[in-house]
């Protein structure tokens, strides 16, 4: 006999923990740190304070003769960041899809699943609560001891405290234990951190291993980027189930209003022209317009400059015997074959004046009409790309100040991209150059991608980024192998194009692609000009040394020669050949 | 000659060559001076600009100049070693000291001067040689000594040491070597009317054990091979100044021919230098009709002797009858002799029968 059951949310994670990245213990602790980092990092983010975020990993069993190599750990996580209201604490932490990130902003996290994930994992290889401690900064600071009921996706409180913020702190801390194998992680962990301070020259993070090592990444600005607005959904980015979501929650009327309410960038102007072009839009028949209708239209045309100036001075006569005779059944074809020379798009906003437009209202459409207008809206070709407010990109005094930091480079040359879309999402790309400091020499070309600020360090190989710089001609640009040489690329977006849930490596979607190629060969044609110029001034240098070496000879041997007792005076020519070089000559 | 003469001959020539070096630094030390570049013009030495000259019957170097300036970075190396070399032969020739090519090569080291190789140096002793006009020999450099000669004729040293001792060249029974002081003296007395310039070691102590110099009056001269320019200086010098004809004799194939051409007629690599050439001297044998008439034992021509005997067929020096004929009749019998093969008849065939049937030969042309 077949049974069917239901499962949560936490309990199909539970299942399927490979899914969120725990994979075996040395993963594991990359990712619980990465999760619970990366939620500091958010928390701050929004509210514009340069990050402080504080990792402590200590060994709670010293390893015991495991044949994995694995022990079990405790992680401390705390920050400065927004801290967590109380009432949203046990869920946040304790129900698994949970979270803040469901909104149309750029943040690190998208799924609201990795801090819990971490949690969840915890428990279930040691089974010991996990302690969230948090303020926002009010006068109490919020303790709870709790557990996850993982068949129900609800949070299990043991334990809850309530005590006095005497020193105004704000932050989140976060306490757990975890089984994992730290050494096998340690070098990614390591990587992790400093990639991130590398892309987050605002934050301090300090992290101390179970060995008691204290690593600093410390800060080396206040400045922070912009944060992200939330914005609305854009048209090509909408499915059905979108549109059916905002039908049951609008206050609109009518699609026209409907339109410009709840979608990025769509004004009066879009909506119309837009509904036109999916004929949600109706206008009066000429033929049975009343006269007193056709005398408000006239009226509402000659009385706003704007329209008179395009259709001049209308004459009521003129346009009623012309009524009689058009063959048209609409007012938006009639005065189009009246009007041959003016944009349908301004004949609808004459018609919309003059209340002559009419559409559906939204939640009456049928469900083959919701399916028709998604696709449309797909098809339209005169959207607004998305602008890039949603987004949060580092900038470009950032990313430089980022680099610098961390990699002590001889050159270093950042580029931002315009924002561009992909599928109705908007995203910007940046990307780096650098040239030597404490970059390797290595054969290949190191490269540091990132998504949203999270640094991806797993497959490599079958990223975006990296068949991009693979493709490309370095020769062109002077990049011979063994030169210590970085490439960072920086993606932004409020939907990255991952290829899997590991998000690990992103997809060869063409949009970003090409964005990233060019982005690169920006920074990669200022970088060929330094190495241009350094092998000029090197050449330089070799050919003044010529010269030295021997123009004192030549003076010498001649003066020995001629039977001088003083050699001729070789300043003069000297000088002439640096002065000539020094003009670039 | 009396020694006083001979004397102030060779001071004569060596204050020449002073006097030019010294003007030579003196051009580019004005250069200098003036807040130019030195610059240095010079016939070009390309194989474009070699000439053979019928009239002078040697290669001569064409009109083609070619500049060398110091401020030109690939010329300023170049340009330094040259003014060096110059600065050296100088000093060589004030202080009455010789030196060789390898010597030049090492000395270099002790002004900082490097060569990257032996080739190099030479070159630029060459160049040195083109843009002054004198030989390497002026400047007292000599190649190792291996050359020798030996008859009755008296020289007088000019070296330091030995200025106005003689030497009868019969003084030793291996001949007396080439070598410098020999390349330098002046001639004293002479009682020889005749030169035999012998390719190989080995026939040229034959030539001394057998007496040729007393029956036939001859000076004999060991090239060993291919004969050194002192060596070559040395024929032109006994042919020019003591008017002696000059024969030689070379083993029959075309590299014995061309030593006889090179004592001859010289060659590319010294088109710029004169006084090489000694274009009255006579090449003996052994021809491939001897090697026929004589019916000598011989060794199958190699392929690299038929390439090179098709070059010289090609080479504007190999217009005479005599060599057109014998270079035809060594790719008809495509067979080579050396000297030596006259042993066949007995140790002193050569000289009994073979030499003076040449001499009469050649003394008729």
């Amino acid at each position: 006999m077949v049974t069917f059951q239901e499962i949560s949310p936490a309990d199909f994670f539970y299942r399927n923990r490979d899914i969120a990245g725990f994979t075996n213990p040395s993963r594991a602790v990359f990712v619980s740190i990465r999760e619970i980092v990366e939620n500091s990092l958010d928390s701050a983010d929004q509210i514009s304070v340069p990050p402080e975020v504080y990792v402590r990993l200590t060994e709670e069993e010293a390893q015991p003769g495991t044949e994995s190599g694995s022990g079990v750990y405790r992680l401390m996580v705390m920050d400065n960041g927004s801290g967590i209201a109380p009432r949203h604490i046990p869920s946040a932490f304790g129900q698994v899809l949970f979270g803040s990130n469901y909104k149309l902003k750029q943040a690190r996290g998208t799924f609201g699943l990795g801090g819990k994930m971490s949690i969840l994992y915890g428990q279930i290889t040691t089974h010991k609560p996990v302690i969230i401690k948090s303020s926002t900064g009010g006068n109490k600071v919020y303790e709870f001891k709790m557990m996850i009921d993982i068949q129900r996706n609800r949070p299990v409180i043991m334990d809850r405290k309530t005590r006095r913020n005497k020193e105004n702190w704000r932050g989140t801390i976060v306490e757990y234990s975890l089984e994992g194998d730290y050494y096998r992680a340690m070098s990614k962990v390591l990587e992790y951190l400093k990639q991130t301070a590398l892309l987050t020259p605002y934050a301090d993070i300090k992290f101390v291993d179970p060995k008691g090592r204290l690593y600093m990444f410390n800060k080396v600005t206040n400045k922070m980027p912009p944060p992200p607005t939330e914005t609305l959904a854009h048209p090509y980015g909408v499915d059905v189930e979108t549109l059916q979501r905002l039908f049951r929650v609008t206050t609109s009327k009518n699609l026209i209003e409907f339109m410009r309410k709840h979608f990025h960038r769509v004004g009066a102007g879009t909506s119309l022209s837009f509904l036109d072009f999916a004929e949600f839009l109706r206008t009066p028949d000429p033929k049975r317009l009343n006269s007193e209708t056709l005398s408000q239209l006239i009226e509402t045309n000659n009385k706003s400059a704007k329209f008179r100036k395009l259709f001049g001075t209308m004459d009521e006569k003129k346009l009623k015997a012309l009524v009689k005779k058009t063959k048209t059944h609409n007012m938006a074809d009639f005065l189009v074959t009246v009007y041959p020379k003016i944009d349908r798009s301004k004949i609808l906003r004459l018609l919309a004046s003059s209340r002559m437009v009419r559409s559906k209202n939204p939640k009456k459409l049928k469900p083959p009409e919701i399916v028709k207008l998604v696709r449309k809206m797909k098809k339209y070709p005169d959207f607004l790309p998305p602008d890039a407010s949603c987004l949060s990109p580092l900038g470009e005094d950032l990313l430089r100040a980022g680099i610098l930091k961390e990699l002590k480079p001889d050159f270093i040359a950042v580029s931002q991209r315009k924002p561009s879309t992909y599928s109705g999402h908007p995203f910007i790309v940046e990307t780096a150059i650098a040239y030597g400091g404490n970059i390797p020499k290595k054969d290949d070309i190191v490269v540091y991608r990132y998504a949203n600020k999270i640094p991806l360090l797993y497959d490599e190989a079958s990223d975006v980024s990296v068949k991009v710089i693979r493709s490309m001609n370095w020769r062109r640009y002077k990049v011979a192998s063994g030169m210590p040489i970085a490439i960072l690329v920086h993606l932004c977006s409020t939907k990255v194009p991952y290829k899997t849930v590991g998000k690990e490596f992103i997809a060869d979607r063409p949009e970003v692609k090409i964005e990233i190629l060019n982005g690169i060969r920006e920074v990669a044609r200022r970088l060929q000009t330094f190495l241009a110029k350094r092998e000029h001034v090197a050449k330089e240098k070799k050919r003044l040394s010529v010269f030295a070496k021997y123009l004192p000879k030549i003076a010498r041997f001649s003066a020995d020669l001629a039977q001088k007792s003083e050699t001729p005076d070789i300043e003069l020519l000297l000088k002439s050949v640096r002065k000539y070089d020094e003009e670039g000559n | 000659m009396t020694k006083k003469e001979t004397e102030t001959q060779a001071k004569k020539k060596s204050e020449k060559v002073l006097k030019d070096l010294r003007d030579f630094g003196g051009e580019l030390y004005a250069q200098m001076e003036k807040g130019q570049f030195p610059l240095v013009e010079m016939p070009s030495r390309s194989t474009e600009n070699i000439y053979y000259n019928p009239d002078v019957r040697q290669y001569v170097l064409g009109d083609r100049n070619v500049k060398r300036n110091a401020r030109n970075i690939r010329h300023i190396k170049p340009f330094t070693q040259m003014v060096w070399a110059g600065f050296f032969a100088s000093e060589l020739v004030k202080n009455r000291k010789t030196s060789t090519l390898r010597d030049v090569y090492y000395s270099a080291q002790a002004y900082e001067m490097t060569f990257k190789d032996q080739p190099e140096s030479n070159n630029i002793l060459t160049d040195l040689e083109t843009a002054t006009g004198f030989a390497r020999e002026d400047f007292n450099v000599y190649p190792e000594e291996r050359s020798a000669l030996f008859g009755d004729l008296t020289i007088e040293y000019t070296v330091p040491g030995y200025e106005g001792k003689q030497l009868n060249m019969t003084s030793h029974p291996d001949g007396v070597m080439l070598g410098p002081s020999v390349v330098s003296s002046e001639f004293a007395q002479n009682k020889c009317d005749k030169v035999i310039a012998i390719e190989k070691g080995g026939l040229f102590t034959r030539f001394i054990e057998e007496r040729v110099h007393e029956k036939f009056n001859a000076l004999l001269v060991l090239c060993a091979g291919q004969a050194p320019r002192a060596t070559r200086h040395y024929l032109n010098r006994l042919n020019q100044e003591l008017d002696l004809p000059v024969y030689i004799f070379t083993d029959g194939d075309p590299w014995g021919m061309h030593i006889a051409m090179v004592i001859i007629s010289g060659s590319a690599n010294a088109a710029h230098l004169r006084g090489l050439t000694t274009p009255d001297a006579k090449w003996g044998g052994v021809y491939a009709t001897d090697i026929v008439d004589y019916k000598l034992p011989t060794d199958p021509l190699t392929e690299v002797d038929i390439k090179r005997l098709h070059e010289l067929e090609k080479d504007p020096r190999y217009t005479g009858e005599l060599w057109k004929r014998e270079i035809k009749t060594f790719l008809k019998i495509k067979k080579k002799a050396e000297q030596e093969a006259f042993s066949r008849y007995g140790l002193t065939y050569i000289v009994d029968e073979y030499l003076p049937a040449k001499l009469e030969e050649m003394s008729k042309d």
